[in-house]
């Protein structure tokens, strides 16, 4: 049975949103608890999956790789295959960093990096265009990011 | 940053799947002892390639059931306009992701709501009040996976 996260759980996860990189010591003295209850709680929410990772970002930009294309996709839908044939696809372009699905008037979103606009050409003819039972592409290229957190009105 | 060999890939590969990971594991995943880890996670994480940490939550199991993308038009454009837009929407707590793109839109959001209504009240009185909006196109997110990205071919470039 998945425990269900209680108040303490919440004010916990509201202060590890906060401030993901502060030390466990100082998130407990945050929280109100104590460090030994504040790892005891992490530990069962990341057992339980209401923690489901904690990563680290990587800064793409830094490491060399300036473009990144947001590419939205309407696939041809006759086909029953074709979202689990697409993605297999999309899994096997290493610049694509993430694969989303919707319900609207865009089906599936692949996020692409590349060195520059040169490189961007070259994946995009090569490895995009080639993707399969896709009706319609429509690209977004990013100019920047002004806000990016996982926080939620706990 | 250039310079960056197969070991620190391999790291970069570790740490964007588990943060929490000690520098004692991940140098005996990569074949190096503690100290040395320590030093590279940390010249990592100098030149900025390490940009933090970022908590995924099962939303859902938190009361949060719908993630909604938008995608937004301005209908006026000019510097303050931008400026005054940026300003009102990452003030709002349920927009987790501003990203201003060039294309068929001026601005991606990303939502996060309780249900379906609790979507409406935000798209009304928060995202349709905003200063400057013109058309906005939503998609409720089904799915999404993030992927480890070009770790493996990096190498050789």
């Amino acid at each position: 049975m998945k425990s269900m996260p209680d108040a303490t759980d919440r004010r916990i996860l509201r202060q590890l949103l906060a401030d993901p990189e502060a030390p466990n010591a100082v998130l407990a003295g945050r929280a109100g608890v104590t460090p030994a209850s504040l790892w005891r709680r992490l530990e069962r929410m990341r057992e339980t999956g209401v923690i489901a990772a904690i990563q680290s970002r990587i800064d793409w930009r830094a490491l060399g790789w300036e473009v990144e294309v947001s590419l939205r996709f309407n696939l041809d839908k006759t086909n029953p295959r074709a979202f689990d044939e697409f993605m297999a696809a999309a899994r096997d372009v290493p610049e694509v960093i993430e694969i989303q699905t919707f319900l609207g008037s865009v089906d599936l979103r692949l996020s692409v990096i590349a060195r520059d606009m040169a490189h961007w050409q070259q994946i995009y003819r090569d490895r995009i265009l080639t993707l399969p039972h896709v009706s319609d592409i429509d690209a977004l290229m990013l100019v920047s990011t002004i806000k990016d957190s996982t926080e939620l009105a706990l | 940053m250039s310079g960056l060999d197969g070991t620190d890939l391999a790291i970069l590969r570790l740490l964007a799947a588990d943060a929490t990971r000690s520098a004692a594991e991940i140098g005996r995943a990569v074949g190096l002892g503690q100290p040395a880890a320590w030093r590279r996670i940390r010249s990592l994480t100098e030149s900025g390639v390490l940009a933090g940490r970022r908590v995924v939550l099962d939303n859902a199991a938190l009361g949060f059931g719908v993630t909604v993308f938008l995608g937004i038009r301005l209908a006026a454009k000019g510097r303050t306009s931008l400026e005054d837009f940026e300003r009102a929407v990452t003030a709002i707590p349920e927009v987790q992701l501003v990203q201003h793109v060039l294309g068929q839109f001026d601005y991606r959001l990303r939502i996060t709501a309780r249900d379906i209504s609790d979507f409406e009240r935000i798209l009304r009185r928060r995202i349709m009040t905003l200063p400057g909006i013109g058309q906005v196109e939503a998609n409720v997110l089904l799915s999404e996976e993030r992927r480890p990205g070009p770790l493996g071919t990096l190498a050789q470039g």
